[in-house]
């Protein structure tokens, strides 16, 4: 389909080769395993194959949608996909050789750089899978470090990224997780104190949490480091914009999910992974690190380094088996936040917080309180009666997805509403949301 | 330390006595095969030592290098300098490229390695 | 045009000035009542750019790099094909684009349907039975294939915890191995670069969990004693993991499965044609026997009467393996690819990619001899000749020549069992212009190194910068504005 030579050419070539045909070519395959049948359709043409695709994209079915829960629609603008559409980005891979890769390199610096400056941490990686691989590698990284086995974690995080956590810890059963009980909607501080012990890896918390309120990190972190355990938080980068940053707040590691920088949802991906640390932790962090140094001439120039970690060299003894980054979602990210800048970025933070308090005002106004009195940022949790189905029911005759329930969470958040709100929705848009809950948490059916 | 005097490994470590401390490093040999040192990861301080067991790890740009303990003991002192100047392995292997003191628990151990002559024999075998 | 101009090096925040922006959200006050300890006490540094600058910026940028679209780019283990342009707009249609992974299904059955085909069509080309679409790159399928087997043996009530590993291997596979708490078992590989039959006998044992091996394996070359290999493991109840990051040396041509493969991974960004991105994202199914279905990861994609649908709850899953299903928008690339091709193109990709790997080998053997002597598959491993040698030419020095002449270099100094190894592979999309160009530039290369060695130790030359340090980079780290 997409060979580029003719069946002369190939005939040439094996005539240099020294061989009649291809088959000789392949001898040293057992000959019963050579050309089986595979019950596969012809091949399509590009039209036919786009119209099929055009008609399965048609199947989905995009709905007004408030749905959070760690990723979120987000407007990406033009020229971040014309520029990571570019083939010489595109179409490269990873900058082995340094001096013709000097422009993917460069992007990776202004990557790291432009991490580290909105989590507030020394360094950056250049990316990892996804948020919940980036938060599994902090983990592993702090028990690597410490050299202990329990790991303590808010209850109110998300819940999926603690299943990914504890899948990454599959092959070591000697590991403990022991979750933080919240109180009023954050991590409760004192039940937390009482469970650090000298066993303690590491303390995990969310900032945002799940449900979208915000933690005291400063005395997460505090409390942690009065019984010398390794903290990490992880902490959504717009919201970065205005709140306190792990950083500041003194975390060994801080990691996040990137998606919220203008990627599309893409029903899962690619995201992005960001990775920061402190200083002190440099050569426990997984993946690929980009290092600015001098060519020969003691011109400037950039070059992955560190690499002694990694597994291409240390083998059975690296830290992890990454050998990717999200290359083309950092050059996406770092385009963003350049045509941001801090000011955007800031007013991008706003708008979306401004939205949220909007919308839970006129859901108080509509008789439904914040499930908690807590301040949140662009994302909060409420209760209703028969969330899951009054979600369904909003979705099915009005085209509106309200978001997700917290149910995963547990019995206790059973009927809990979790709805976010960004720079893609407007007032009149969040009026629809809310008078459809109204209507329907209403409705006689909702009553039983 | 003079070179003359250090009890050496194999795996090109060498150790030498004074009193009862004895100070681990790893040959000119070693260092020359190695390459520019970009980093070494230092044993902790207190960690019991092995004989023969993986004590650290030297890195080059393109290699990572583990560093055995000669004789069982413990780490009583760690060369911090080599944190800012790891490039002190490569510059003075026998003097400030020094890696580690050990309290040994067994000095009978130091019988089993080799002297400075042995060694010198047998690295002309390793080289080609 | 002097080289500020052409290579603009400048970092975005060195071309920052206040006051400028590329783009604007709605104004709203600054007026929050988030208690001040909550908050961010200090900006963060980024750069101040109008969208034209930014522009001006990456495209520059974006011009420092080889690519497979402006250049030959013949990686060795990485296949660099091409990026067929029709996945870009496939993949990006707005209906894909838009759905949110926590949508309810009956929103994303487009996208449900395209991964239960795909998972259908991926079993039958390898012959397998159930597959996991969602390890995002070839390292995390392996770590998901090596879970999977743990599962098997937990299930099985076996204690088993070595895994063997040919030392011809990726680095992925051991340093998967200990990230999945095994203990990696390597085996030296025969004069061949073949597995030796009799030191895999020595070594398995009631401990031995898995072989990992790598097919065509790294040196390019087919292991021909596969049966006897796997008949050996399968006799020790040990299960047989084949890193299917070669595949693109099989496709069309054999059916893994036929062999008695348990576990496979194929990296959809190298035989199924999605682009690298600069280093990712990428995307690695594993594909596994009946036998192992129960353990793969959750969520599970199931048809139903009146649509797909996602369930969660397998009570031997090895669990959750990434927050948000996949990279799903590198599967639509992957899976546009897949349905443009049927048994016949599937063929002529094997069949093509070996031609032009043992076409480069024949023409370069009496410069740079191949480590085999005989035909490869998909890529072949040769080394600078012992004339070049003696000049002092190292494979690094004809690497940074070739990057003067317009060609990436191929995957150097890997496998490691081969000395000053080169690894070449062409891939089936090269025409046999760009491919007689290369090798006569590398014949070029030799001469050079003969007769003005010192051209190659220097080089590159005309590139945006010359060889770096990369001792300085490592000693003193500078990862960050």
């Amino acid at each position: 389909m997409f060979i580029s030579n003719t069946e002369e050419e190939k005939k040439e070539m094996l005539k240099m080769i020294g061989v009649k045909s291809f088959e000789e070519l392949v001898k040293q395959v057992p000959s019963k395993f050579l050309n089986p049948k595979f019950n596969l359709p012809d091949g399509l043409n590009e039209i036919e194959a786009y119209k099929k695709m055009k008609d399965l994209s048609e199947k989905n079915n995009a709905l007004l949608s408030f749905v959070g829960g760690g990723v979120y629609e987000r407007y990406t603008p033009a020229v971040v996909k014309h520029i990571t559409q570019r083939t010489e980005f595109l179409t490269a891979y990873t900058p082995y050789q340094a001096e013709a890769s000097q422009g993917i390199l460069q992007t990776i610096y202004e990557y790291q750089s432009l991490m580290s400056e909105l989590y507030g941490m020394d360094y950056s990686n250049a990316s990892m899978y996804d948020g919940s691989t980036a938060l599994a590698e902090a983990v592993k990284a702090c028990v690597r470090i410490s050299g202990k086995t329990k790991i303590i974690y808010s209850s109110i995080i998300n819940p999926k990224y603690m299943d990914v956590v504890k899948t990454y810890f599959a092959g070591n059963k000697e590991y403990e997780f022991v979750s933080v009980p919240h109180k009023n909607g954050s991590v409760d501080l004192d039940k937390f104190n009482q469970l650090l012990d000298d066993k303690t890896a590491c303390a995990v918390v969310s900032n945002p949490n799940y449900l979208g309120f915000i933690e005291d990190i400063e005395e997460f972190n505090k409390i942690a480091k009065s019984k010398n355990v390794l903290t990490v938080c992880m902490a959504d980068p717009v919201s970065l914009a205005i709140l306190k940053t792990p950083g500041e707040a003194g975390f060994d590691f801080a990691v996040g999910e990137g998606q919220s920088l203008g990627l599309p949802l893409s029903y899962g991906g690619p995201y992005l992974g960001i990775f920061t640390c402190k200083k002190q932790h440099l050569r426990q962090m997984p993946g690929r690190i980009c290092g600015m140094t001098v060519d020969k001439d003691g011109k400037r120039g950039f070059t992955l380094t560190l690499q002694a970690r990694e597994q291409h060299i240390r083998r059975e003894k690296a830290p992890s088996n990454i050998c990717s980054n999200q290359a083309l979602c950092a050059l996406s990210v770092t385009i963003y936040l350049t045509l941001l800048g801090k000011e955007g970025l800031k007013e991008l933070a706003l708008l979306n917080h401004n939205l949220a308090v909007y919308a839970s005002k006129k859901l108080f106004e509509a008789g439904i309180k914040t499930k908690y009195d807590k301040p949140f940022f662009n994302e909060f949790a409420f209760d209703v009666e028969n969330a899951e189905s009054l979600r369904k029911n909003i979705a099915c005759s009005k085209k509106i997805d309200i978001g997700i329930t917290a149910s995963e969470l547990g019995e206790e958040f059973k009927n809990t509403v979790i709805s976010a709100f960004t720079e893609t929705k407007n007032e009149k848009e969040i009026d629809l949301y809310v008078s459809a809950i109204k209507e329907y948490s209403k409705s006689p059916a909702m009553k039983k | 330390m003079n070179k003359e005097n250090l009890k050496y490994t194999k795996t090109h470590e060498w150790i030498g006595i004074e009193g009862d401390v004895a100070y681990i490093g790893v040959s000119d040999f070693a260092q020359s095969q190695m390459g520019d040192i970009v980093f070494v990861d230092l044993p902790k301080v207190g960690a019991k030592a092995e004989k023969e067991k993986q004590i650290c790890v030297v890195e080059s740009v393109k290699s990572a290098f583990d560093i055995y303990s000669p004789v069982n003991g413990e780490v009583i002192e760690v060369n911090s300098a080599l944190s800012d100047n790891p490039a002190l392995i490569n510059q003075e292997p026998y003097g400030n490229g020094w890696i580690c003191k050990m309290k040994i628990s067994d000095k009978s151990q130091l019988d089993s390695l080799m002297d400075f002559k042995t060694y010198e024999e047998f690295v002309k075998t390793q080289a080609h | 045009m002097n080289d500020i101009q052409k290579f603009d090096t400048r970092l975005s925040v060195e071309k920052s000035k206040d006051g400028k922006r590329g783009v604007h959200f709605k104004r709203t006050i600054d007026d929050h009542s988030i208690d001040s300890k909550y908050l961010r006490k200090t900006e963060p540094k980024l750069p101040q750019m109008s969208e034209f600058d930014a522009v001006r910026h990456f495209t520059k940028l974006s011009k420092m790099n080889f690519s497979v679209d402006t250049h030959f780019y013949p990686l060795g283990s990485c296949t660099m094909k091409y990026n067929p342009k029709i996945n870009e707009e496939t993949s990006s249609m707005t209906g894909f684009a838009s759905v949110h992974p926590l949508a309810l299904t009956e929103c994303a059955q487009g996208t449900l349907e395209i991964i239960y085909d795909m998972k259908t069509r991926l079993c039958e080309l390898c012959g397998m039975d159930d597959a996991t679409l969602w390890p995002v790159a070839g390292a995390h399928g392996e770590f998901t294939g090596v879970l999977v087997a743990k599962k098997h043996f937990e299930v099985k009530g076996e204690l088993r915890d070595e895994i063997i590993v040919p030392d011809s291997a990726h680095g992925t596979n051991p340093a998967t191995v200990t990230m999945a708490g095994f203990k990696t078992i390597n085996i030296k590989s025969g004069a061949d670069g073949r597995i030796d039959l009799n030191v895999l006998k020595q070594n398995l044992n009631s401990k031995t969990a898995v072989l990992m091996l790598t097919l065509p394996n790294t040196l390019g070359i087919f292991e021909t004693h596969i049966e006897d290999i796997i008949k050996l493991c399968h006799d020790n109840g040990t299960l047989v993991y084949m890193d299917g990051a070669n595949m693109n040396a099989l496709i069309g041509l054999v059916k893994p499965g036929d062999f008695g493969v348990d576990i496979m991974h194929l990296n959809l960004h190298k035989t199924f044609s999605t682009p690298h991105g600069g280093g990712g994202p990428g995307s690695g199914a594993i594909l596994v026997k009946k036998h192992l279905s129960d353990y793969l990861p959750v969520p599970i994609v199931v048809k139903k009467e009146g649509g797909f649908s996602v369930e969660e709850n397998r009570p031997n899953t090895i669990g959750r393996i990434k927050a948000f299903f996949t990279n799903t928008a590198v599967l639509l690339r992957a899976y546009t690819y897949m349905i443009m091709h049927g048994p016949k193109e599937f063929k002529e990709i094997s069949e093509n990619a070996i031609i032009n790997a043992n076409y480069i080998k024949s023409k370069l053997n009496k410069y740079y001899p191949a480590y085999a002597n005989e035909f490869c598959m998909h890529e072949c491993v040769l080394t600078p000749s012992k004339e070049l040698e003696e000049k002092g030419i190292k494979t690094l020095d004809i690497a940074k020549r070739l990057l003067d002449y317009g060609f990436h270099a191929p995957t150097v100094y890997f496998p490691l069992i081969v000395h000053e190894a080169i690894m070449i592979e062409p891939t089936e999309t090269e025409n046999k212009d760009t491919i007689d160009a290369f090798i006569e530039t590398m014949i070029k290369i030799y001469e050079e190194g003969i007769n003005n060695p010192e051209t190659l130790k220097n080089a590159p030359h005309t590139m945006p910068v010359k060889r770096l340090d990369e001792v300085k980079a490592a000693r003193e780290p500078n990862l960050r504005w």
